[in-house]
């Protein structure tokens, strides 16, 4: 059980400090999906790196299973059950697909099972396993991989930053159902996805909106969704690699 | 009989535990610690001075031969001249390196000079490491010289890396390229402490269609210093690449000096270099699967430098 209790961000400008977050409070039990949209600039990426601990709140407190986790460390947070896939995913010359999914699952992976998780997110494994993790994979391999790694970590709490963004169609379409089969194979593993994507929404069990750093509206999808459809907070179509370009234009 | 710190340089150097069978030549305190010619691979020892010739016969299909060096007296300081005699399409793998351990207070130094004749057609492959061990405050000193003569459409293929642990060195490597020949470089170096690494680059392509791709990756910590200087002539109708690419953390300091030189119209030359500190996400990235800052780096920089 995740639980954000009060939570508040500012940041530091020229003009003073500026308020990210303010007062946001939500719960994500054992074996939900919550869908956290918004428009762009919101403070949905703002919540997803407080949950994991790259940012520190101004105020607030983060509970796992009851557990205060908000002054544990990012290695700490990863440690104790919070999984994180990066809206834009880090390039490492050197180390390989493998590497990553062996540190992300925390144990020595075989082939066989990397290979799976690549499978997964719609990659052919055996051409990308020992493939490097650099400039030479194309942005959507990269969240692919990205993806796989949080699949690999299997936490109670994996958070996923719009990872429909740079995804091509038909990838997208198995990104559903690769996010439906993590729900059965973990147990109890709860999911927070950040996306303004319909389809991604469709899956959801409950729908946090979010406006101006606080949170308009959460419930249930059937309640929340059939407002949000026709906006820039539930885009239907094939989505692109920009945020908030309409997709089906 | 090597001790058992000379068995285990020997095993880091070559993945080797034992010599018994193919051509090869250990180099022991100065001393030659066993040897062993084949059918395709001869080595003989200099008949004036410290060094061999290796002749290796025309037509050889995969062979291979390992010449490690090992120290482990300290104060001692040697200059061994090594010469690789590689016939006409041939096609050989070639194990050298050297591995310093220094107990002592005095510096040891070795100082290997290898020079390659590359004949017509031949394929090498050279794989060279460096290691220094031992907690004396003598230092570890190599200094190697590799000097490379390719005929047409020969190609080699270096693997240089030397992995903390050597206090000074000062690598020079030269090369002559005739028409087709093909050189590839891929240098690992890595240095901590109050270390420093000199690595000098000179390829000249001299012969059309020749080209060569010179990578050098490294790793700089403490307070160490790594200068990289790679430098190719273009001569005629050819293609060079050359990169640097380094990461930099603590208070050292890295001097990159990229430098081409196109004496032909059809000389196509490129030159990469980039110096920078680990990126905040790629710790951040790792650190959100689990492992700790510290892990974080060890990791970035052995995949770097692997």
């Amino acid at each position: 059980m995740l639980e954000i209790d009060n939570l508040s961000f500012d940041v530091e400008t020229e003009a003073g400090p500026k308020s990210v977050l303010r007062g946001v409070s939500l719960s994500l039990a054992p074996g939900r999906l919550v869908v956290v949209t918004g428009p762009n600039g919101s403070g949905k990426s703002t919540l997803a790196r407080l949950i994991a601990g790259i940012e520190t709140p101004t105020s607030g407190r983060i509970l796992l299973d009851g557990r205060d986790i908000t002054g544990l460390s990012i290695t700490e947070r990863a440690k104790a059950g919070i999984g994180f896939a990066f809206q834009q995913p880090v390039r490492f010359k050197g180390l390989k697909v493998i590497d990553l999914l062996r540190i992300a699952a925390g144990r020595n992976l075989t082939i066989h099972e990397a290979c799976d998780h690549l499978a997964a997110v719609g990659l052919c494994a055996q051409d990308y396993v020992r493939r490097e993790v650099n400039s030479s994979l194309s942005g959507g391999e990269l969240k692919r991989i990205e993806i796989a790694t949080i699949f690999a970590k299997a936490s109670k709490v994996s958070i996923f930053d719009e990872p429909e963004a740079g995804i091509d169609l038909w990838s997208f379409q198995n990104l559903i159902q690769a996010f439906k089969e993590m729900r059965q194979a973990v147990a109890d593993a709860s999911l927070m996805i950040i996306s303004h994507q319909e389809r991604i929404l469709a899956i959801a069990d409950e729908i946090v909106v979010i406006k101006g750093g606080s949170i308009e509206r959460q419930g249930p999808k059937d309640e929340i969704l059939p407002s949000l459809i026709g906006t820039e907070m539930a885009m239907g179509g094939c989505p692109r690699g920009l945020p908030w370009r309409k997709a089906d234009a | 009989m090597l001790s058992d710190v000379q068995k285990s340089l020997l095993k880091e150097l070559t993945g080797r535990d034992s010599f018994a069978d193919g051509a090869f030549n250990i180099r022991a305190n100065g001393q030659s610690a066993g040897r062993n010619s084949t059918d395709s691979i001869r080595i003989e020892p200099k008949k004036e001075g410290a060094g061999l010739d290796i002749y290796i016969a025309p037509g050889t299909r995969r062979d291979h031969v390992h010449i490690p060096v090992v120290m482990t007296d300290s104060g001692l300081k040697e200059t061994v001249f090594n010469d690789f005699h590689v016939g006409e399409g041939a096609d050989v793998e070639i194990v050298a390196g050297c591995g310093i351990h220094n107990c002592g207070c005095d510096d040891s130094e070795h100082d290997g000079i290898h020079r390659f004749f590359i004949a017509k057609g031949a394929r090498v492959k050279y794989v060279e490491k460096h290691i220094g061990g031992g907690d004396g405050v003598g230092k570890r000193i190599l200094n190697p010289v590799t000097e490379v003569e390719m005929a047409e459409g020969s190609s080699m293929e270096m693997e240089m890396a030397q992995i903390k642990g050597v206090d000074d060195t000062d690598r020079k490597t030269t090369a002559h390229l005739a028409a087709g020949a093909r050189l590839v470089v891929r240098e690992r170096l890595m240095t901590d402490g109050t270390q420093r690494a000199l690595s000098t680059y000179v390829v000249s392509l001299d012969g059309p269609g020749s080209s060569a791709d010179i990578v050098s990756r490294g790793v700089s910590r403490g307070k160490s210093f790594q200068r990289l200087d790679l430098r190719i002539a273009g001569n005629a109708p050819c293609k060079g690449h050359t990169e640097c690419d380094s990461i930099i953390m603590d208070d050292s300091r890295i001097l990159a000096v990229p430098a081409l030189e196109a004496n032909d119209v059809d000389a196509s030359l490129v030159h990469e270099a980039a110096i920078g500190r680990i990126a905040g996400e790629q710790l951040i990235k790792l650190m959100t699967l689990g492992l700790t800052q510290a892990e974080a780096e060890e990791r970035i920089i052995n995949g770097f430098l692997a």
